[in-house]
């Protein structure tokens, strides 16, 4: 379990490489299949419109899946992280044409814990200009 | 009309284990468009000391969900099921999952709260391996839209 950062490497305020996740139709259907959620919001348009919802939305887990990319990329190894957690604020919106919708994500180190040697990560996450996550942060252990 | 809180505290029985399997991994960590070689190549994980592939680490969300389902259909709690979002999502991990795991999970009610005319319950989903070691604890809050009126 051993993470490629060096704990005594990072200071509070670092920050990991921000990346961009595409979602499209197509991405949420295999989701769907791989995670078992088969709720019509994320493959139905007629179905999300009828609940209220703008156009099909991305799985919330999907979203939380692809931010802790950010961090486990940069970690080197998955089992760094030794917690995570994301508040669901403001659905992804993934329209039916050949862009689909785009998650950005960022983070920084926001504290550290010297006797655990870990850091405390805070994460960003947004789609066309809405933070899609609240309340965003993972604690990782580094080398 | 708000939830019964006497329901608080209330534990479920631990479900039947579920089996990780290395296709279901990759299937996942493919999904989600990670190339990462520790979800799919057992020498890439074992180079970084695990015994076998690893999960992503939301991956366990499918198997701690579909045990909050015992308690989100629990028909004695009453819970509007069509009306449900997810609120929030935690995960504390002991290790992480890996390939060969039986997982079983025991979900608890945490709390049950009323905001503003919703339900908001949170879960607590507690993970074990099959010699009884602690994985993963998820805690999921999930809301109930209140009804509109009729």
């Amino acid at each position: 379990m051993t993470a490629r950062i060096s704990y005594d490497e990072v200071a509070v305020g670092t920050e990991l490489p921000a990346q961009s996740f595409p979602v499209t139709r197509a991405t949420l259907v295999q989701y769907a299949g791989a995670s078992g959620d088969f709720n019509p919001i994320h493959w139905n348009e007629k179905f999300a419109k009828e609940v209220g919802l703008p156009d099909v939305i991305a799985h919330g887990m999907f979203t939380m899946a692809e931010a802790i990319r950010v961090v486990t990329d940069w970690a080197g190894d998955p089992a760094s992280v030794v917690e995570y957690g994301v508040r669901f604020t403001k659905p992804v919106v993934v329209p039916n044409d050949d862009q689909g919708a785009v998650i950005e994500v960022s983070a920084k180190v926001a504290a550290k814990d010297d006797e655990a040697r870990t850091v405390r990560v805070d994460l960003v996450a947004k789609s066309d200009g809405q933070k899609v996550l609240g309340m965003s942060r993972a604690t990782v252990r580094l080398a | 009309m708000a939830l019964d809180q006497s329901f608080v505290g209330r534990t479920y029985p631990a479900t039947d284990p579920y089996e990780v399997g290395r296709e279901k991994i990759r299937e996942f960590a493919e999904a989600v468009g990670d190339a990462n070689p520790v979800y799919r190549d057992p020498e890439a994980a074992k180079a970084l000391g695990h015994s076998d592939v690893i999960a992503p680490p939301t991956f366990v969300f499918a198997i701690t969900f579909k045990a909050a389902g015992q308690v989100i259909q629990d028909p004695q709690l009453g819970l509007d099921y069509d009306r449900v979002v997810h609120g929030d999502q935690k995960f504390a991990y002991t290790r992480p999952v890996r390939a060969g795991d039986r997982l079983s999970v025991t979900s608890t009610i945490e709390s049950i709260k009323s905001l503003a005319g919703n339900d908001v319950l949170s879960v607590r989903g507690e993970v074990h391996d099959e010699s009884g070691e602690h994985v993963v604890t998820a805690h999921t809050m999930l809301v109930a839209r209140a009804a509109e009126e009729a």
